[in-house]
């Protein structure tokens, strides 16, 4: 059974459906008077963030207030971890004040699988973010945001996304949030384009079940849903395309763009965004994005996740990996 | 609840089943002084099918369109740590809410009570209702909390070493409650 | 010193022979030798080497005490079957000068289990910029021969001629750590499928092949031979073979750990796995295997790279780079290339004893086992299984990817110019 949440890869179909459905009951209770549940009441949730994401820590912590867990946050800026502490002292001075779960959000790849396999604390890890390899979460909550739109929030329930046709455009090589997207979609039977210029693909990437475009302008009119990635200007620098204009011009998202998607076709973006870049104002603030939304259903699909990992004696979710390993 | 249908018997059958809901839905009609505020809240998942029977029984009697809607007790439950985490059912509050009027949570088996102590915080979380009443079409004892019906469809007095499975046409294919032996491991 | 019989050993695995070894000289291999006034060593069935060699060790002294010293890597050596080390550079100092390198060699000869001789840097500080005093190194009472910034690349390609030229003048050879900085930067695993999927810098093959290229062409054009450290990819592989076959000077180093694992290990981001050069592909693995059998590769070097427990114990971009190797290079070599018939234990002994001596010029070692020569040997328990336990190693550190890995063989003994300082599989 799934003790931890690190990689989406590690879901199965029927485990991310069962979020995503559980999700769909969470976000119900953001309707009512009382957005409390008592359900993880005496359970304690650290927010471990070694990295600077306020609108992911948020979201975790409003879902674990919903929840009714204690939460503790623990930003490593200006801690002892800034001092040299490791990433081992540290999570087991957060264990022994009795932590059931961390929530790890974590600059180097690989920090949460170690934290779960290496045998230093008992609790439960949920990825938050590391390095550019996982969020599952936000994988998780980008299908819950497609099946919503594209199916329909009661006629969606119990469903995948099978046959659906998923655009993600942008700096694939350092995104997290393309990984996590590749595989949870490819679970859930979505059939996945990434769009990118050649140098923000990582090698290797002709093994990842889905396809690569170097030209946006032909893959939009086949797209049911486009995710635009954030670009960061700094990779200008190190000359992954020649300058902003010309990566805006070739790979940012306008209206004329979105003009040439399906009418029932939605455009998303993970946060933040870089407006001007990879998409325009025109697009972001547009009705066929989602951005907005995208935040509230975080908040549902963390509930659904801690619900599930953390709400019985074991979890509700199977599991291929981390239990497998050491 | 485990059930063995193997040598299980029923208890009630069709009929027996229609005709209490009947005998219930008069009862609240009674009671509540013409139903004209009650809302029938079923507790998920027979207790939804239940409600929706009564609902109907009550629009018959009274001649007006009587509320009904679900409740699920999933996250209030005091045994989840107990148990993986079940899938959550849904929690459907008509339109106009419970506020002022009277609930009557609508269950298969009341047994220990604790159902219906998790049902009673999830109410205190939608709404201040008027009065709260239950109704259940089989009570079979062992209750572990301070909790009663209100309208019972049959008093079924049981060993801890029984049984009871309520199964519903809507759910199951057909109307029928089972008694049967507990399968000791 | 008293007389020592080795009886019925299959030298170099051969037919099974007795060696006499009288003081710190072989003094007779024949059938039947009496045993009269040795000391004797049953070893029917084991097989009986020169002593091992390792051109490639971090020793951490000075500096880093606190993983290795020069008593501790020697014991490991010992331990392993090694009569000779190649200290590296890469110490705190840097051992670009006599007065450090005189240092080393002087504590390996005082604690008597395995010879030491020091690598000198090819820059100041391995900085790369200004060459170091290659002459007076050479020189010392250390006598270095190997200069290496190993750990860095000698990536400017003007120094790296110049290091080439100059060592000319006294037979000296550079040992080039084959790493385009540029291209690694951030890097932290083979660059491949497992790296795109595991959000890891990637590593190429080509920041290794580049280098070598470059500096096969630079030897040749000067006219000085290069050394290549821990070569790791089949594209390194076809290089080294394309320069040899133009009669270029070149020798390749393998290390036990490119011949065995893979990439897909680093999937469990257990740091253990985590060294540079990087884990490569079962397709590079199988080419590295050929090329030390058929000669392209020449040695096997260990790359041991001690590591405090705590370096390890951590997430995956914090770790050290490195490996520990001594105490089961000859395990894996067996289960690599002996047991799958790629080598003889007679090639073993070339790959692992005669060709790193010859490269590195140490003198005594890499001998044939033969009367008159300096009794350096190594005992083999080649039937022996069993699973690596790194709370048994000599070393101090405890880096191994091999913690309970089952591996063939077991060195039971080990002489240092007569002198066993491995008996029975215990350290003296």
């Amino acid at each position: 059974m799934l003790r931890h949440l690190i990689s989406a890869a590690d879901l199965t179909r029927d485990d991310a459906v069962l979020i995503l459905d559980t999700a769909e009951e969470m976000a119900r209770v953001a309707d009512r008077p009382i957005k409390k549940l008592p359900t993880l009441r005496g359970r304690t949730v650290v927010n471990l963030f070694f990295e600077d994401s306020t609108r992911t820590r948020i979201s975790f912590e409003a879902a674990e207030k919903r929840l009714s867990a204690d939460v503790i946050n623990f930003s490593a800026k200006g801690s002892s971890v800034s001092k040299g502490e490791s990433l081992k002292d540290t999570a087991q001075t957060l264990e022994a004040m009795g932590v059931d779960a961390v929530v790890i959000r974590h600059g180097a790849s690989g920090a949460p699988y170690r934290l779960a396999t290496s045998g230093w604390i008992d609790a439960a890890v949920i990825n938050a973010g590391d390095g550019t390899h996982q969020h599952p979460t936000q994988a998780l909550l980008d299908a819950f945001t497609m099946r919503r739109r594209l199916i329909g929030r009661d006629a969606g329930l119990g469903q995948d996304l099978a046959g659906r046709r998923i655009t993600i455009v942008g700096d694939i090589l350092h995104s997290r949030v393309a990984r996590s997207n590749v595989d949870l979609l490819h679970t859930l039977g979505a059939e996945v384009t990434l769009v990118a210029p050649p140098t923000l693909v990582p090698v290797g990437v002709e093994h990842w079940p889905c396809e690569v475009s170097y030209d946006l302008d032909s893959t939009l009119p086949k797209s049911d849903a486009v995710m635009m990635l954030r670009v960061q200007r700094e990779r200008m620098n190190a000359a992954f395309f020649p300058t902003e204009r010309e990566y805006s011009r070739r790979y940012g998202l306008d209206g004329d763009r979105m003009a040439r998607m399906p009418e029932h076709a939605i455009v998303m973006h993970p946060g933040p965004m870089v407006r001007g870049m990879e998409i325009t104002a025109e697009v972001a603030d547009s009705d066929r994005c989602t951005v907005v939304e995208q935040v509230a259903n975080g908040v549902s699909i963390r509930m659904a996740v801690l619900y599930l990992l953390l709400g019985g004696n074991e979890s509700a979710v199977s599991h291929a990996r981390t239990t497998e390993g050491k | 609840m485990d059930t063995h249908t193997s040598d299980a018997r029923p208890v009630l059958e069709g009929p027996d089943i229609a005709r209490v809901l009947t005998r219930i839905a008069h009862e609240i009609v009674e009671r509540a002084k013409g139903a004209d505020d009650v809302v029938l809240l079923g507790i998920p998942t027979r207790g939804v099918f239940l409600a929706q029977r009564l609902a109907a029984k009550l629009e018959e009697i009274t001649d007006r369109k009587i509320p009904v809607g679900s409740l699920d007790i999933t996250m209030y439950r005091d045994d989840l740590r107990m148990h993986p985490p079940r899938a959550l059912a849904r929690t459907e509050i008509p339109g106009d809410g419970i506020d002022g009027r009277l609930v009557v949570l609508v269950d298969d088996v009341l047994f220990s009570g604790r159902t219906i102590r998790a049902a009673l915080d999830a109410l205190n979380d939608i709404g201040r209702p008027r009065a709260v009443q239950l109704a259940v079409l089989v009570d079979r004892g062992h209750r572990e909390l301070p909790i009663r019906a209100d309208y019972v469809g049959k008093n079924l007095p049981t060993s801890l070493r029984e049984t009871v499975k309520v199964q519903l046409a809507e759910e199951d294919g057909r109307d029928t409650v089972l008694l049967g032996a507990k399968r000791t491991p | 010193m008293s007389k020592i019989l080795i009886r019925g050993a299959k030298v170099l695995g051969g037919d099974a022979q007795d060696v006499l070894i009288d003081g710190e000289i072989i003094a007779e291999v024949g059938q039947g030798l009496s045993a009269e006034g040795a000391e004797v060593v049953e070893a029917a069935g084991r097989v009986l080497l020169p002593g091992l060699v390792d051109l490639h060790t971090h020793l951490r002294e000075p500096g880093r005490e606190d993983s290795e010293t020069v008593l501790t890597g020697t014991r490991a050596a010992a331990s392993g079957g090694y009569t000779a080390v190649f200290a590296m550079a890469n110490t705190f100092p840097v051992a670009d000068t006599a007065g450090v390198v005189e240092q080393v060699y002087r504590l390996g000869r005082e604690h008597g289990y395995c010879d030491v001789q020091p690598i000198g840097a090819v820059t100041v500080g391995l900085e790369g910029r200004k060459l170091a005093e290659l002459g007076a190194m050479h020189e010392s009472a250390a006598g270095v021969t190997v200069f290496s910034d190993d750990g860095k690349c000698v990536d400017d390609a003007v120094i790296m001629r110049r290091a080439l030229e100059y060592v000319k003048a006294f037979g000296g050879v550079v040992a080039q750590h084959a790493q385009e900085p540029r291209l690694t930067e951030g890097a932290q695993m083979n660059e491949g499928v497992v790296s795109a999927e595991l959000g890891l810098g990637g590593w190429p093959a080509v920041a290794e092949e580049s280098i070598i290229a470059r500096d096969v062409l630079l030897a040749e054009h000067v006219g000085s031979r290069v050394h290549i450290c821990h070569l790791s990819t089949a594209g390194s592989v076809e290089i080294v073979r394309w320069a040899k076959s133009r009669g270029i000077d070149v020798t390749a180093e393998v290390t036990p750990h490119h011949l065995l694992l893979t990439d897909e290990l680093v999937r469990t981001y257990n740091p253990v796995y985590k060294v540079n050069p990087p884990l490569r592909t079962e397709r590079d693995v199988l080419a590295l295997r050929e090329a030390l059998a058929d000669g392209t590769i020449d040695i096997v070097a260990t790359d041991h790279a001690p590591h405090p427990h705590e370096d390890k114990d951590c997430e995956w971009a914090a770790a050290a780079m490195g490996m520990v190797g001594l105490e089961t290079a000859l395990s894996v070599v067996q289960e690599t290339m002996v047991d799958t018939g790629l080598l003889t234990w007679a090639q073993v002994a070339d790959r692992m004893s005669f060709r790193p001596a010859g490269i590195g010029q140490a003198k005594g070692h890499g001998r044939p086992v033969s009367a008159g020569e300096p009794a350096n040997l190594t005992l083999v328990d080649t039937a022996y299984r069993g699973s690596v336990d790194p709370a048994g190693f000599a070393s101090r550190s405890r880096n191994t990817p091999y913690e309970g890995r089952e591996l063939p063989g077991r060195v039971t003994h080990t002489w240092l110019r007569g002198k066993a300082t491995l008996v029975d599989g215990k350290l003296t």
